[in-house]
């Protein structure tokens, strides 16, 4: 967002630390690169297995092959499996967007009585495990005969999406200097007007932003759509899921190659989604420009 | 958050009544409440319809078991030492995994603090395990800490270990997949948290004649605290709802049978959803217990501005 910009500023010189030599510093980045070794060796195992022939007992497979892709795309239905996530995915990202930035509206620009319990109510689905509701949600959605349908999958992921993103707006909206709308509205703006013509292209990065790791938690989220899911609305996750279950049956290296098509569709959308938005600012307002 | 929440701007009432009309609208307006609080509805109707409802629902029907009185099923869990140490095992899998990635967290967030090259790249780096998602993390530390793995591969080759270590199917399996999974939202939240520490604070103490060490123990240790106890319960939820990684790198009939496996066991293998919601309310409960125990040490703490004076 805007820090970004000043990032690249002139400013930016003259702050840039240097990296300084001390024992603590070494060990401080001896860990995250040790961290970072870790991780890419778990996700290097998957991707070199994924175009093994055979790999048993040495450093590297003995031959490799892209066979496996083919395999696991005819195997497990990832065709139709993609457009089920792509559907799943989009339909949570609007509608959790749309009902969401309306309330961090009111909830950032009203105090009312019993805003401390509205406010809870949209942090209790955050900060509960997902299965712990995720059970009588599905008990529930089998009640009403959602359970196993895409619509089903759909209400599941919105529990966690809709909180999420009256989170990441809610301060984006206070952020805004409410004097742009008294004066939109001395100007003669009505409410729709306000909203269409002031509000939403000051919040289009914010909207972007919660959309897009909406986007990246739903496509991550297990739990909720593996309870809630039947087997012609399963998500990417949940298919190969099953799929390591069914690894007796069918090659290991073609649940990998699932493995990375899943990794090569969440990747790049977190590389967007970080270009728009400092995951540091959600939290707190960064503060390393020291005013002088 | 509850504080980002908290901070309104006071006094941007919208014309509720007109000046002549003190009406009952006009007073509820006073006190912040008109027609833009309708823009809550859409979202507080989804949440009451597809949480509460749902949960509310689960709550009764625990009570409601297959056999037995209304409180069978609670009776049954806590009955029965199988059933009851998935409590444990899950507090002992999650509580010492988010510690770690809590207190690792501070000192690598505060060594990036500041502004350097190459910072968004290894915040990027950083955040990536984030995305795998637990399924795919937990399918390669299968690979890369198995028995023929490179880890493995590697500790043989320098002559550190005679056999192949078991690292997965075990405790320590389950560990590692919650420390790749969930160490970088620790690692985020805590930068989020260090960012917001007004540096000029430590420029003073250093003015002052603190050391670097001084700085960081009484100047930024103490501000950063309460921002602990969030990240702290944060991830404590991820890790105490890990499910998939228990199953697939644990060993889910035995050290790592965390609850969320009992529950899921119960409400889907066999059928028993008035089971299955009882574990689940008590796994929300032991949750929340240690959440709010968390949260009332936070409390005691400094809870003051973290952005120092004016300027």
């Amino acid at each position: 967002m805007a820090a970004t910009a000043e990032a690249r500023g002139a400013r930016a010189e003259s702050e840039r630390r240097r990296f300084v030599t001390t024992p603590a510093a070494w060990l401080v980045w001896g860990a995250v690169g040790f961290f970072l070794l870790n991780v890419a060796g778990v996700l290097a195992s998957v991707a070199v297995n994924s175009f093994a022939t055979s790999w048993f007992d040495s450093w590297l497979p003995q031959g490799y092959t892209s066979e496996w892709y083919r395999a696991a795309w005819d195997e497990f239905a990832l065709g139709s499996v993609l457009v089920v996530t792509l559907e799943v995915a989009l339909a949570v990202v609007v509608i959790s967007v749309v009902i969401g930035v309306p309330a961090a509206y009111a909830l950032a620009r009203r105090d009312f009585p019993g805003k401390r319990i509205v406010s809870l109510a949209f942090l209790l689905p955050i900060m509960l495990p997902p299965i712990t509701y995720g059970i009588p949600l599905a008990t529930v959605l089998y009640a009403f005969g959602f359970a196993g349908t895409l619509s089903g999958v759909i209400l599941a992921n919105l529990v966690p999406a809709v909180p999420f993103v009256i989170l990441v707006m809610t301060p984006f909206i206070e952020q805004i200097d409410p004097n742009i709308e008294r004066a939109a509205r001395m100007s003669g703006a009505r409410t729709w007007q306000l909203f269409v013509r002031v509000l939403a292209p000051l919040l289009v990065p914010g909207i972007l932003a919660a959309s897009i790791l909406i986007l990246v938690r739903t496509l991550a989220m297990f739990e909720l759509t593996f309870l809630t899911s039947g087997s012609d609305s399963q998500t990417l996750v949940v298919a190969l899921y099953y799929s390591v279950f069914a690894a007796g049956i069918r090659a290991g290296q073609s649940v990998d190659a699932m493995a990375v098509i899943y990794m090569l569709t969440t990747l790049p959308l977190l590389i967007v989604a970080l270009r728009f938005v400092n995951p540091t600012q959600l939290v707190a307002e960064v503060r390393e420009q020291p005013t002088e | 958050m509850a504080a980002a929440v908290d901070e309104i701007k006071q006094g941007d009432q919208p014309p509720g009544g007109q000046a002549g009309r003190p009406s009952l609208r006009h007073r509820l307006a006073e006190r912040g409440v008109d027609r833009t609080l309708l823009l809550l509805a859409p979202a507080l109707l989804a949440i009451v319809l597809l949480f509460m409802y749902p949960f509310v629902y689960g709550f009764g029907l625990s009570f409601f078991p297959r056999s037995g009185g209304a409180f069978a099923n609670y009776a049954e869990f806590f009955g029965d030492p199988y059933e009851r140490d998935t409590i444990f095992k899950t507090l002992a899998l999650a509580l010492p995994a988010t510690l770690f990635n809590t207190l690792v967290a501070v000192p690598i967030a505060y060594r990036m603090r500041g502004r350097f090259r190459g910072k968004r790249t290894l915040t990027t780096l950083l955040t990536i395990p984030v995305t795998l998602g637990t399924v795919l993390v937990a399918q390669g530390l299968l690979a890369y800490l198995g028995p023929r793995g490179w880890v493995n591969r590697t500790l043989l080759g320098i002559g550190l270990i005679e056999e192949p270590v078991q690292l997965v199917q075990n405790y320590w399996g389950v560990f590692f997949a919650i420390v790749i999974s969930d160490f970088p939202f620790a690692f985020l939240l805590t930068l989020a948290f260090v960012s917001g520490i007004d540096p000029t604070l430590e420029r003073a103490a250093a003015t002052l004649g603190a050391g670097a060490w001084q700085r960081f123990r009484r100047v930024t240790l103490p501000l950063l605290a309460p921002g602990l106890g969030i990240t702290f319960c944060l991830t404590f939820v991820l890790a105490f709802s890990v499910f998939p990684s228990a199953i697939l790198v644990g060993d889910p009939a035995g050290s790592t049978r965390v609850i969320s496996v009992a529950a899921y066991r119960a409400a889907f293998e066999e059928y028993d959803y008035s089971m299955g919601s009882a574990i689940a309310i008590i796994m929300a409960a032991v949750e929340l217990t240690v959440i709010v125990i968390v949260l009332a040490w936070r409390s005691r703490l400094y809870r003051g501005t973290s952005a120092g004076g004016k300027g």
